[in-house]
């Protein structure tokens, strides 16, 4: 069935496509630490707003050019002509520990300093908004994965109990549902923010904090579909004949119902992580997200909230919102690409 | 066996009743009495038909005696032991005695599950001591019994025919050697040609395995022909209770001459 799907997903041009990039994304995400030149704290208060830095192909290897800062009021920085730091690979760097405790003390490629690599730019404190990117990325790409996996997991357990017991345990669970949907989202989002705040104060927790508020919002949804696909398998044939061989009710939901429903959790997954993605950004973008040293995309965007990277014309700085921006589109097509795959009638008419 | 023998199934005024409820805490507004004082008798090895049009409550009938419904009164006696309020676990061991084919054999099949899997769930269940090796030597032999061939049991639902599905279907019912089947409309949803080869093949295993059916359908012609006993039922009622040629010849109630009208006369 799995490999099935994903056979059909790469035959089709659109789904090759998404998923192809995002699993490059989420492999860059993986090994930021290899690839990003510079830490996310790495800052060069010489080298503010730089913009980026052009590659060349000189004497036989790749080269960045250098600048001078020529107008400091505007950060306007000019090209020295004839002047290049090549760029090394496989440098040397300050170690660190890879997924926590392979210790690594290289990265891809860098420039020798005082030479500074900005493949996308710089910020107002010289740090690498491409290496940042990177790292940002890990927050941003992960927290719909593990939301997703969250809601799943509740979703499924009260949707399935609900529709397949029914009765009291049913109409208090659907009624728990609407409670939580009839609350605008980003007002319920704020508001259980600021009162689980301190219970994760440390700011790693934070992480943790907005993927508990997003999946506690996110459930009652899918708890509500599952219950009616689950009501509907509920009278087929085969659950009751599961029940005439005298097979318990959990296995039933795990054997009979649930494998039934994969495909829709395989939609509703893709189509609803970009969900998640958008939250965790919207949540960063007013400050009460992730926090310093942290990075996402969400907080490099409100870190950018400032009126001279418009008049200035520092696109570099815009960049999470591209890579928010194409993430959402590649999910949303994934997931149409799979839902015409698993469900030919639903199938949107061109 | 000694006379008087017990019928393997007496059914004694049979009630179900379905709530139909309303509100936060699912008060109850009223009922539908799907089967309303019913009662027959099945003897061991015999077939009993029950017709009746849509709605009347056979499958609900059926339903009861599998206990896939609660009864709402009444008595159901299994070879004389009362078996109508056991609670789950002490019917348990008449899941093993007492099995149900149904009428869709599009939907009657996980569609996610290969027919080895589907047929073994019940070996797994009942004779819990089959290693795999042992499992699929039973499902091979079952699906012989049934028509199919043992190199059917890796494939999944899909890929076989109304007929063939069906035949699945007997053949996961007769995994667990019972000894009462009832047969929901079995050859409902299939050709006619097709029909009649699941009928054959119903009364084979009969006579082969010594089963007892309780055979459902909706028009008089496929009962009378596979039947000792016919029920006929309406609204919940059971209005006509004859042998075969009795309806057939002589019916006596209003609506089993309405029903039989309904039969093509060759
Ligand atoms: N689970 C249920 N809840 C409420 N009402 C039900 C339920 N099951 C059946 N009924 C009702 O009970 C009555 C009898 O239904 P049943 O399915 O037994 O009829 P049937 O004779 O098998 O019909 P058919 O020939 O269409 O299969 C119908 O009015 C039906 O709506
Ligand atoms: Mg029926």
């Amino acid at each position: 069935m799995t490999s099935d799907l994903l056979h059909q997903i790469l035959r089709r041009r659109a789904g090759a496509f998404c998923l192809v990039v995002l699993i490059l994304f989420y492999v860059a995400a993986f090994f930021a630490p290899l690839l990003a030149p510079y830490a996310t704290s790495d800052q060069d208060l010489t080298k503010t707003y730089h913009p980026p830095t052009g590659v060349v192909w000189q004497e036989g290897r790749l080269a960045v050019r250098l600048y001078k800062l020529v107008d400091p009021t505007c950060a306007k920085y000019e090209a020295e002509p004839g002047q290049f730091a090549p760029i090394h690979f496989w440098v040397k760097a300050p170690t660190y520990h890879f997924l926590g405790f392979i210790p690594v003390s290289h990265r891809l490629f860098g420039v020798e300093a005082p030479a500074r690599l900005y493949l996308l730019g710089s910020d107002e404190t010289g740090r690498d908004v491409f290496s940042r990117l990177l790292y940002g990325s890990r927050v941003s790409l992960t927290i719909g994965l593990i939301g997703i996996l969250i809601t799943t997991v509740i979703g499924l357990t009260v949707g399935g109990l609900a529709g397949y017991f029914g009765g009291v345990f049913d109409s208090v669970a659907m009624r728990g549902t609407e409670l939580i949907m009839a609350i605008p989202g980003l007002y319920l989002i704020i508001a259980l923010r600021a009162a689980l705040a301190k219970y994760f104060d440390d700011s790693d927790q934070i992480f943790i904090l907005i993927v508990v508020i997003l999946s506690f919002i996110g459930w009652a949804g899918t708890a509500r579909v599952i219950r009616g696909l689950t009501l509907s398998l509920r009278n087929r044939p085969f659950i009751y004949a599961a029940e005439a061989l005298g097979q318990g009710p959990v296995t039933i939901l795990w054997k009979h119902l649930f494998p039934n429903l994969f495909s829709y959790l395989i939609v509703t997954s893709m189509l609803s992580i970009p969900g998640y993605i958008l939250g965790e950004a919207a949540l960063s973008f007013l400050g009460i997200g992730i926090q310093e040293p942290s990075t996402s995309w969400g907080l490099m965007l409100s870190q950018v909230q400032d009126l001279k990277v418009f008049m200035l014309n520092f696109w570099w700085l815009l960049t999470p919102g591209l890579a928010i921006f194409i993430t959402v589109i590649l999910f949303n097509v994934l997931g149409d690409v799979v839902r015409d795959i698993v469900d030919p009638k639903l199938k949107t008419q061109v | 066996m000694n006379a008087p023998a017990t019928p393997l199934l007496q059914v004694e005024n049979l009630k179900v009743h379905f709530p139909i409820t309303a509100g936060l805490l699912q008060r109850r507004i009223g009922e539908v009495k799907a089967v309303d004082d019913v009662s027959f008798t099945i003897e061991r090895g015999t077939t009993v038909g029950l017709v009746g049009e849509s709605g009347s409550g056979k499958t609900t009938i059926g339903r009861a005696l599998i206990r896939l419904v609660n009864p709402t009164g009444g008595t159901i006696r299994y070879n004389g032991k009362d078996i109508t309020f056991l609670r789950e676990s002490q019917f348990r061991p008449y899941r093993k005695k007492i099995q149900i084919i149904f009428q869709d054999p599009y939907n009657s099949l996980n569609p996610r599950l290969t027919i080895f899997k589907i047929i073994s769930e019940a070996l797994e269940i009942h004779f819990p001591a089959l290693g795999l090796e042992q499992r699929r030597a039973r499902v091979a032999e079952l699906l012989g019994k049934v028509g199919l061939k043992p190199e059917h049991m890796d494939r999944y639902p899909h890929e076989f025919s109304g007929g063939q599905r069906q035949r699945i279907g007997i053949a996961r019912a007769l995994a667990v050697e019972p000894e009462f089947i009832v047969c929901d409309e079995p050859v409902s949803a299939l050709d006619v040609s097709v029909q009649a080869q699941i009928v054959n093949l119903l009364q084979d295993l009969q006579e082969e395995l010594g089963l007892t059916y309780l055979f459902i359908a909706h028009d008089l012609a496929v009962v009378e022909h596979i039947s000792d006993f016919v029920l006929v039922m309406n609204q919940g009622k059971i209005v006509e209770a004859a042998t075969a040629e009795a309806i057939y010849q002589n019916p006596q109630d209003p609506y089993t001459k309405r029903l039989l009208d309904a039969v093509p006369k060759i």
